[in-house]
């Protein structure tokens, strides 16, 4: 079993993901973001899953390793169909949804050939080896992707202040699992030190988000400029 | 060569969304007038400075939190840190960069006396929630 603090962790990680839930009902806004929200209802299931084959199995079980990995990959891609329909908000007036939708399916697919030939010699758990790669590789595509969001945001002086926030605090987390995939491959004996700092990140998203519907009304303005990093 | 790519891509994104998500909790709270009571409490009557930072943060301990709450104030906290690092590091070099900081360390305390008055109005709601039944 995991120690105290990491429990602790998992425990603030659920309660998070059903704060988003019970805010954005209570909100109104859970139609209006509707992937954001399904992927959050998705992580708390997975997360409950998770506890139940870590108890069951234990924590270095071949059961739990396969089911944690093969249900971040499905997060992982629900996630970036989530971060595709932020796309369609900040595009909305344009009616570039058709476009958006394409482009998402387009990027997915070159994103799983591009693993699938990353892990081709692997001949030994080719499947598993496939997903582990797919989701980091899809971390580090949402990193770039909500990077541009953010640059589109800026550029369309985009006003909507609780779009914005689900932007950044996704772009947060997207490059915080990227850069700590990075470093576990560059450096394998710290692994120790960074998986266990993926339960400590995972937690920064739901609060993030459940904070920006629960104190953000739809209809809250700010100007984006004001909070670009370099003043436009 | 290809993760180090990636390490270092997203450690300079992750500092751009960073800033400008919590200058965006910033932005949200700033227009949020606050109540005599908190002027009061806080000592903030016309601008907050960043040297009342820790003493807001200490009374905002002191009241119960939501989890809904705990990622702006914690963001807020690292931000206010970071500021703090680079008041005593580049703005040393840059001095146009030490009235920013200031600035925005002003407007983190603020940030931080608008989330108290938030978890007062909370537990008030609680108590009398509590009295009724």
């Amino acid at each position: 079993m995991p120690g105290p603090f990491a429990l602790f962790i998992w425990f603030i990680g659920i309660l998070g993901e059903a704060a988003v839930l019970v805010c954005a009902l209570k909100k109104g806004a859970f139609r209006k973001y509707l992937l954001l929200n399904l992927y959050m209802a998705g992580l708390m299931v997975v997360e409950i899953l998770r506890y139940k084959f870590v108890s069951e199995f234990g924590l270095s079980s071949p059961q739990y390793v396969y089911f944690y990995f093969y249900s971040d990959a499905i997060l992982t891609i629900i996630l970036y169909f989530a971060l595709s329909s932020l796309y369609s908000h900040v595009f909305s007036e344009m009616n570039a949804e058709r476009y958006v939708k394409m482009g998402t399916l387009v990027l997915l697919a070159g994103t799983a050939i591009f693993s699938y030939a990353v892990v081709m010699q692997s001949t030994a758990k080719f499947v598993t080896h496939f997903v582990v790669e797919l989701s980091q590789n899809l971390y580090f595509v949402g990193v770039v992707l909500t990077y541009v969001l953010w640059a589109a945001i800026l550029k369309l002086r985009e006003t909507r202040t609780r779009l914005i926030q689900l932007v950044l605090s996704l772009g947060i987390y997207f490059s915080l699992l990227a850069a700590n995939y990075a470093i576990r491959n560059l450096y394998p004996p710290l692994c120790s030190v960074f998986i266990p700092l993926v339960g400590v990140f995972g937690t920064f998203l739901p609060l993030a988000w459940a904070y920006a519907f629960w104190h953000l009304p739809e209809e809250a303005r700010l100007a984006p400029a004001r909070l670009a990093v370099i003043p436009r | 060569m290809m993760a180090a790519i990636i390490l270092v891509c997203s450690l300079v994104f992750l500092l751009q969304f960073f800033v400008s998500y919590c200058r965006s909790l910033i932005a949200a709270s700033i227009k949020h007038p606050l109540s005599a009571e908190v002027q009061d409490v806080t000592g903030i009557k016309n601008s907050a400075t960043g040297e009342d930072f820790d003493r807001v943060v200490q009374l905002l301990q002191l009241c119960p939190d939501r989890p809904e709450d705990r990622s702006g104030i914690q963001a807020i906290g690292a931000y206010f840190g970071l500021l703090g690092f680079m008041r005593s590091s580049v703005a040393r070099i840059i001095p146009s960069l030490l009235a920013w900081t200031e600035t925005e360390r002003g407007q983190c305390t603020y940030f931080a006396a608008v989330t108290l008055e938030r978890r007062i109005a909370f537990s008030r709601d609680m108590f009398a929630q509590q009295l009724e039944t």
